[in-house]
């Protein structure tokens, strides 16, 4: 407003002109500190203990790329990569089944929040829990081999068999996982456009294309969150292997961050520079797929999804 | 006496602390440190009593001690031995010390073995048997405080109502197994899933069939793993997995677990260590009908050695007490400290001058031990870890598919290049 008193710069000094654009960087600061500290600066040293032949005691030998060529010669490095396929591959089983029990949930019926906490039992337990639980049904002495003993099949205990201990494990992985998608599921339900709905009605969509045409492009963002965790949760699936088989019947169900520990960090271990070269090979998976997923969702908040 | 920590996290703390406050001690004069795992109940009864008494007779040394978990001790002994070390820790002989030995972190005390004026002069009197697994490139790095014997336990009753009598060779003992087998009982009991119980099966092959110096030069790594000698221990394994004399469904279960089955009495047999004795007990077996033998032997004339593993004292080498924690080691060798600590702990001393309750399987071990020819510490002992983790791996593999054999050999062999190079 001309005219009107403006308020006199006392002094205008540098911080006063560069205010405006230190200020975030000054709150910044902190964070950025304790991310270059526990983060960047951890890859990059675990990069170069990947060059190193090190038992954590002993001074280190550097010895260039020969801990990755020894990976590419390893049959359990192999074992532990299909392993995480297939760890991705089923666990996504999750996204479907917590959609479709969601849904199955999202009714306005006497009692369904009791219903609905139940449910949500799974994820409330810790991972460790279920992983014993499970190994315990699984024990040939527990409670699926006694049962099939029971009626005929003969007494099977599933994380003995090299050929399908993995999917055992899975399944237990699953279990908590199933839990989680559907919460995401509940919540996006619950925000619904219901005038969308109507309007669906209206123009006669109803069962599949109803479902498929309207609620399911409005659940995009849980099913993007849901795809998410899950993905991520199938990569570090390291708890479960670590409580309900060590890697083991010999070796067979390894996933590579299980590998890794065992190889740097368990009991007959401490080989670090093995073990971070596996750790590499890791993060350079789980680099590429977080990639795609920040240019995918970038490229939808371009278009203003 | 002051017990400090007892946790995992105090230690950190207390080492976090140690790396941020340079200069900080936790000894001064007169102070004894000493880190230990034995946080069991009758490990950690034993060396309470040690410690009293210790204490008692040198009321100048105030002993600090620092309890930990017995899993994370394996990890935290790395982190102590660097940044904090005490004065006295526990560890096990063999190879299990090599890694420190080798990174400097573990004093030389071969003095206490040799010097007689040490302790009254019987110190290698006492335990020159055990003198070997102590000893690397020549010196001694540690003493021995108790130990403990591996062999078959087996059900009195069940052998009795199947007529057979306690095997002594391989061929009765592979006659046994096929009587049980037809009488619907399983021959031998184990639980493989966390690997180790296959490695006393092995080593017991190993040294029957071989003997005690091939058992070394494997463990070394001075044997390809394709050897016939190696081959020859996997054919007389056959004659026991073939026919199916283990029990099924073993490498999804712990060593616990395959306890109930011979305490119900489907099981007959387990090649054990003597811990697992308190465990049958409690499952409802007494002296009547659980029982011991030596493991039997193969071929004819090699000099029976047994398995022994031994768990031991050491300081460290950046100590800051020395001379007290040498007089603890040596209090630690003595016979009647020996003696009193093994009878909490239901092992047998290392110290032949000690004398031990009149247990049947304690004295049946103790008799088998003392007639050794030499002891091995065990195969995941003997050998360096990595060697161990494999060769337990593939143990397990050709436990359930004994097909898989020269496969499982070939890839020990490519370890075993690996690791011994």
């Amino acid at each position: 407003m001309p005219g009107s008193t403006q308020i006199p710069y006392r002094k205008s000094s540098w911080w006063k002109l560069n205010q405006q654009r230190l200020t975030p960087w000054i709150f910044l600061f902190p964070g950025l500190v304790l991310f270059l500290v526990y983060v960047i600066w951890p890859i990059f040293n675990s990069l170069y203990i990947s060059l190193l032949q090190w038992d954590g005691l002993s001074p280190a030998i550097y010895v260039g790329f020969s801990n990755y060529i020894e990976l590419l010669d390893d049959e359990y490095f192999y074992i532990s990569l299909i392993n995480n396929i297939k760890w991705l591959i089923f666990f996504m089983l999750a996204v479907p089944i917590g959609l479709g029990l969601a849904i199955f949930l999202n009714q306005t019926i006497f009692g369904i929040r009791l219903i609905k906490s139940l449910f949500f039992f799974p994820f409330v337990i810790s991972q460790v829990v279920i992983g014993i639980i499970f190994a315990w049904f699984y024990n040939p002495r527990g409670v699926i081999g006694p049962f099939l003993e029971a009626i005929g099949l003969g007494n099977y205990a599933i994380l003995a068999d090299e050929d399908f201990a993995t999917y055992g494990i899975i399944f237990a992985g699953i279990y908590p996982q199933i839990a989680y998608c559907m919460i995401l599921y509940l919540t996006g339900l619950n925000n619904l456009n219901t005038d969308q709905i109507e309007a669906g009605r209206m123009d006669g969509a109803k069962g599949l294309s109803l479902f498929k045409n309207i609620i399911l492009p409005q659940l995009r963002p849980a099913t993007f969150l849901a795809i998410v965790v899950t993905v991520i949760g199938s990569l570090r699936s390291f708890d479960m292997v670590a409580i309900m088989t060590q890697g083991g019947p010999w070796g067979s169900t390894n996933v590579l961050a299980y590998y890794m520990f065992e190889t740097a960090l368990s009991e007959y271990g401490y080989r670090m520079g093995y073990g971070s070269a596996i750790a590499a090979v890791l993060f350079t998976i789980m680099m590429f797929y977080i990639l795609f997923f920040i240019y995918r969702m970038y490229q939808s908040e371009k278009k203003g999804l | 006496m002051v017990i400090v920590g007892g946790t995992n996290m105090r230690k950190i703390l207390a080492t976090i602390i140690a790396v941020t406050s340079l200069g900080y001690s936790s000894a001064f004069a007169g102070t004894l440190v000493i880190n230990t795992d034995l946080t069991d109940p009758a490990p950690k009864a034993a060396f309470d009593w040690a410690f009293n008494k210790f204490q008692e007779e040198n009321p100048d040394v105030t002993i600090e001690v620092n309890n930990f978990d017995h899993e994370g001790y394996k990890q935290a002994i790395r982190n102590f031995l660097t940044t904090n070390p005490p004065d006295v820790f526990n560890w096990y002989a063999g190879n299990r010390m090599l890694p420190f030995v080798r990174a400097g972190l573990v004093e030389d005390v071969s003095d206490i073995w040799s010097d007689t004026g040490w302790v009254d002069g019987n110190l290698t009197e006492g335990m020159s048997h055990a003198k070997k697994p102590m000893t690397i490139g020549g010196k001694q790095w540690g003493i021995p405080y108790t130990y403990y014997q591996w062999g078959v336990y087996y059900r009195k009753d069940l052998f009795e109502a199947n007529g057979i009598s306690v095997p002594t060779t391989w061929d009765e003992f592979v006659a046994a197994c096929a009587t049980l087998k037809a009488a619907g009982i399983t021959p031998i009991t184990i639980g493989s899933k966390y690997l180790w119980t296959t490695a006393g099966v092995f080593d017991y092959l190993n040294l029957r069939t071989n003997g005690y110096e091939f058992h070394m030069a494997l463990t070394k790594g001075e044997v390809p793993y394709t050897d016939p000698k190696v081959h020859a221990v996997f054919d007389k394994w056959d004659e026991l997995v073939k026919p199916g004399y283990f029990l099924e469904n073993h490498a999804s279960l712990a060593w616990q677990e395959a306890i109930p089955p011979m305490v119900n009495g489907e099981a007959a047999m387990y090649v054990m260590g003597n811990f697992s004795v308190a465990l049958f007990k409690e499952g409802g077996l007494t002296n009547d009908n659980l029982g011991f033998f030596q493991f039997p032997e193969i071929t004819p004339g090699i000099p029976m050695a047994e398995e022994a593993p031994t768990d031991t004292m050491h300081i460290a080498s950046g100590a800051k007490n020395k001379t007290d924690a040498k007089r603890f080691l040596i209090f630690l060798s003595r016979a009647d400290v020996q003696e009193e600590m093994n009878k909490t702990l239901g092992q047998l001393p290392v110290n032949s001058g000690s004398k031990v309750d009149p247990d049947p399987f304690l004295e049946a071990g103790l008799n088998m031990l003392n007639n050794a020819y030499a002891m091995a510490q065990f195969y995941d002992r003997d050998a360096p870890a990595e060697m161990a983790s494999e060769g337990m791996k593939g143990f397990q593999e050709y436990m359930v598919n004994p097909d898989r054999r020269d496969k499982i050999l070939e890839r020990l062999e490519k370890v075993r290049q690996r690791v011994y190079k």
